[in-house]
């Protein structure tokens, strides 16, 4: 060996290996994951009953005080679970430990770039934290202008450091993840086994590629977005103010040349786990592959000219809203390839129903039921009742909540074997799949019928008449809470068991790609010899 | 259409199932939502109708495709079970399923995009109207203007729960305040819905609405009119309707604008021809000239 392994705090803050970097971008997820869903439970109690009561009682506020809390609770919890959860622990955490090992690397491309890369999280993440405790608006403390950060509510509508806090730690998140992407397009183009052409690559290699592509593509915007309002709001610019010669929806344009990007990021890592869970557990391989891998290097074209769609009621042009419905209809085709595809895969197969397929089938189910409202949303003419309500919280909620989390949740089992050596208990992870997929469909379903009610989202109150569903998204919540509970004990009786007994491969036949050509947990460094693909 | 009937029922159903009660129609229609409302509120305007055949329609195709994947997917679960079929077969291309299942939905987004794009111009594009009315969003309040009488000006906020407590003298004062406005008896209708005083317009008129903003993006909705139109600080944007029930409408403002963003409602006073005539009389004596809006007059 050219250098011994690190041990105790080095090991881990000096880190250059892919594993342990990976290993930390997960337990990061998961702790940002518990604060973000902790705000969206305290938003839940506030909305179990009309009336600003809960906030108030909880935290001994003025009802002032709590609608301002409660917009950053929204505007928190958005974020994190975008830049902090969901993020982190598809690319940052699936992402680092697997592409080296599916794809036949010893390590990524730019080890100490990889370091950096998961090191500007923290302070990014405190830089976010520290926003909600500082002044925003009036004198009451956080960022409440959503996670979308409008001008000229994120300008002269919050003239407290708060703002500066929240663009500040967007600014840090850009760089690290633009710094992955680099690394894993790097490592991807590079670092294939010999024989591994482009072409044999895991899908989940693949979906990483095009997610680390949107990435490079798309958060530059984002940082040139915020930073024009960081201008705005300290040097005296007027990009975005009127009064000046600039535009406040040419913030929604920049913001959304990046945001819808964004979604897909977020959601390809998730289609190539589901992917390989899929044909793990029918012990076939995925059903026509190469379409798999283009449709979703479509999707992730096509989402960079579709984000006007998040725009329809703006004052856009009809004609621009006209070419904006046709473009977004049109990712509907190559998603409806991907759901088929994984059902062909089961078709025929010799499917076994473990806790990793349970989450996958279940991401196939409600990410379609999410899919379909997104149709419904992309035409501009049926999406005037729904812009801003509920309904769209329900649809990106059926596709992020129920489709990203739970691929992070199917990976987390497929793969807490392999990384950690030790099998999870089978019985209660079982149950806790069944309370977690209860509890969140019944948060989100009703939210379908608040939107098409009209209630609008970021809302701390409604009007009595939308009490009934959102009491029973409410209680959802709860139900969601026992299966976070659950998972938190599951994971603990896992990591905390003595014996690493998990052989090589634990799926059998049906697992073929080359992490389970590895130890359990894999060696420090992998691939000393370069393993030959076929 | 057979489509609107199959709804109709199936609605039915799932209300009587759901165990709601659909309030008896009175003359005065008020478009509101409904306690455990599952569909779109009804509609008071043929924009909002069209929408909503379209609505339905959309959700029928969903409902087709979302039972269909489940269908599937709950057979091939039962079919290929481990037990089932032990022996996992090899397949992993098909040229022929995969064009179908690509072509095919590129059909049904071809014939929704042929009922979706003319309902998409129908409701942008501003017909002839008979006149206008400015829309100025604040802080958190809406101020209407009349500039085609006379300027007519005023700003409606929302009214304090206490005036929503049955019987409470707040609430006496605050119905009897909005009859004065209206020149006719009026009640209160909702929590967070009703405003001290109403756009009022008349039944069957095509209506312009110009829509600014004073500080930051708001968005002004009436969900039963089938109208929702960002107000941008800077922009003036405009939209139409025309209400073709007398009732009272209500919408509650959808962009987010800071603290107060769910107490800034919009109530629509839909009232006759004549009825407005008068209105309009009475209102610019009290209301004409009263002040300018960020849209002047």
């Amino acid at each position: 060996m050219a250098h011994e392994n690190p041990t105790g705090w080095k090991r881990w803050v000096y880190s250059t290996n892919h594993k342990d970097i990976g290993v930390m971008y997960l337990w990061f997820a998961f702790f940002a994951g518990l604060i973000g869903f902790t705000m969206s439970g305290l938003m839940r109690m506030e909305l179990m009953e009309p009336g600003v009561n809960f906030l108030p009682g909880l935290f001994g506020m003025t009802e002032d005080q709590a609608r301002h809390m409660f917009n950053v609770l929204t505007t928190g919890h958005g974020l994190i679970m975008v830049f902090f959860m969901v993020m982190p622990a598809l690319i940052g955490g699936f992402g680092n430990y697997f592409v080296p090992l599916m794809i036949g690397a010893p390590d990524m491309a730019f080890p100490r770039m990889n370091n950096i890369s998961f090191w500007l999280m923290p302070p990014s993440f405190i830089l976010l934290l520290l926003s909600t405790f500082v002044e925003g608006t009036s004198g009451m403390p956080g960022f409440g202008g959503g996670w979308t950060a409008y001008a000229p509510l994120s300008t002269y509508g919050h003239t407290g450091p708060s703002m500066d806090l929240a663009i500040l730690s967007l600014h840090v998140a850009g760089a690290s993840s633009i710094m992955g992407a680099i690394n894993y397009i790097t490592t991807i183009f590079n670092m294939r086994a010999p024989g591994m052409t482009i072409h044999k690559m895991p899908l989940f290699a693949w979906s990483v590629l095009i997610t680390a592509f949107l990435l490079v593509l798309s958060l530059p915007v984002l940082a040139g977005a915020i930073t024009m309002l960081l201008t705005d709001r300290n040097f005296g610019t007027t990009f975005f103010d009127p009064a000046g010669g600039g535009d406040p929806i040419l913030y929604q344009h920049l913001f959304w040349f990046f945001g819808h990007p964004e979604v897909y990021i977020m959601i390809l890592p998730a289609f190539g786990i589901i992917s390989h869970i899929v044909s793990t557990f029918s012990r076939k391989p995925v059903f026509g592959y190469l379409g798999m891998a283009y449709a979703m290097a479509a999707i992730g074209f096509i989402g960079f000219v579709v984000w006007a769609h998040h725009m329809y009621t703006v004052g856009l042009d009809v004609d621009t809203k006209a070419y904006f419905v046709a473009a977004t209809m049109v990712i509907a085709v190559p998603t409806g390839v991907k759901i088929f595809s994984w059902i062909a895969t089961m078709w025929g197969g010799s499917i076994r129903f473990t806790v990793p397929m349970l989450y996958a089938i279940a991401f196939i189910l409600l990410f379609t039921m999410g899919g379909v409202t997104g149709v419904v949303l992309s035409n501009a003419g049926a999406d005037v009742p729904l812009h801003d309500t509920y309904y769209v919280v329900a649809h990106f909620h059926y596709v992020l909540s129920l489709g990203a989390v739970f691929a992070i949740f199917a990976g987390l089992y497929y793969w807490i074997g392999k990384m950690s050596g030790k099998q999870y208990p089978n019985f209660l992870a079982n149950v806790q799949f069944w309370v977690t997929f209860v509890g969140v469909n019944m948060i989100f379903f009703p939210q379908h019928f608040l939107g098409l009610q009209g209630m609008p989202r970021r809302y701390v109150d409604y009007t009595d008449a939308h009490a009934y569903w959102n009491k029973i998204s409410s209680y959802g919540y709860l139900v969601t809470l026992v299966g976070v509970l659950l998972f938190i004990l599951v994971m603990a009786m896992t990591i905390f068991k003595k014996k690493k007994d998990v052989p090589d491969n634990q799926w059998g036949e049906g697992a073929t790609t080359l992490e389970w050509t590895l130890s359990s947990p894999p060696p420090f460094h992998q691939f000393n010899e370069l393993p030959r693909i076929k | 259409m057979n489509v609107k009937r199959l709804t109709a029922g199936v609605m039915a159903a799932l209300v009587a199932f759901f165990g709601s009660t659909v309030g008896a129609l009175a003359q005065d229609r008020v478009g509101a939502p409904k306690d455990k409302g599952l569909w779109l509120q009804e509609a008071a305007s043929e924009q909002a109708a069209k929408i909503a055949d379209f609505n339905e329609l959309l959700l029928w195709i969903i409902v087709v495709i979302t039972a269909f994947v489940f269908v599937l997917m709950f057979y091939v679960m039962w079919r290929y079970r481990e037990k089932a079929n032990p022996e996992p077969s090899k397949t992993s291309h098909n040229t022929l399923i995969e064009f179908i299942w690509t072509v095919v939905p590129i059909f049904i987004l071809v014939v929704i995009g042929f009922i979706s794009i003319p309902l998409l111009y129908f409701q942008d594009v501003v017909p002839e109207t008979e006149f206008a009315v400015n829309v100025t969003g604040n802080q958190w309040n809406w101020t209407y203007a009349y500039p085609d009488h006379d300027g007519i000006e005023f700003t409606a906020s929302v009214l304090p729960d206490s005036a929503h407590v049955a019987g409470s003298a707040e609430r006496a004062e605050a119905e009897q305040a909005l009859s004065v406005f209206l020149g006719r008896p009026a009640k209160l209708n909702a929590r967070l819905l009703d405003t001290d005083v109403r756009l009022v317009v008349p039944v069957n008129t095509k209506v312009k609405v110009q829509l600014t903003a004073s500080d930051v993006i708001h968005a002004w909705t009436v969900p039963s009119f089938g109208v929702k139109l960002d107000a941008v600080p800077g922009r003036l944007n405009q939209t139409w309707f025309e209400a073709n029930q007398i009732g009272t409408f209500y919408g509650q403002c959808s962009e987010l604008c800071g603290k107060d963003h769910a107490f800034m409602p919009i109530a629509v006073e839909v009232v006759s021809k004549e009825d407005f005539a008068k209105w309009v009389e009475r209102a610019k004596a009290e209301y004409a000239d009263a002040g300018t809006t960020a849209l002047g007059r």
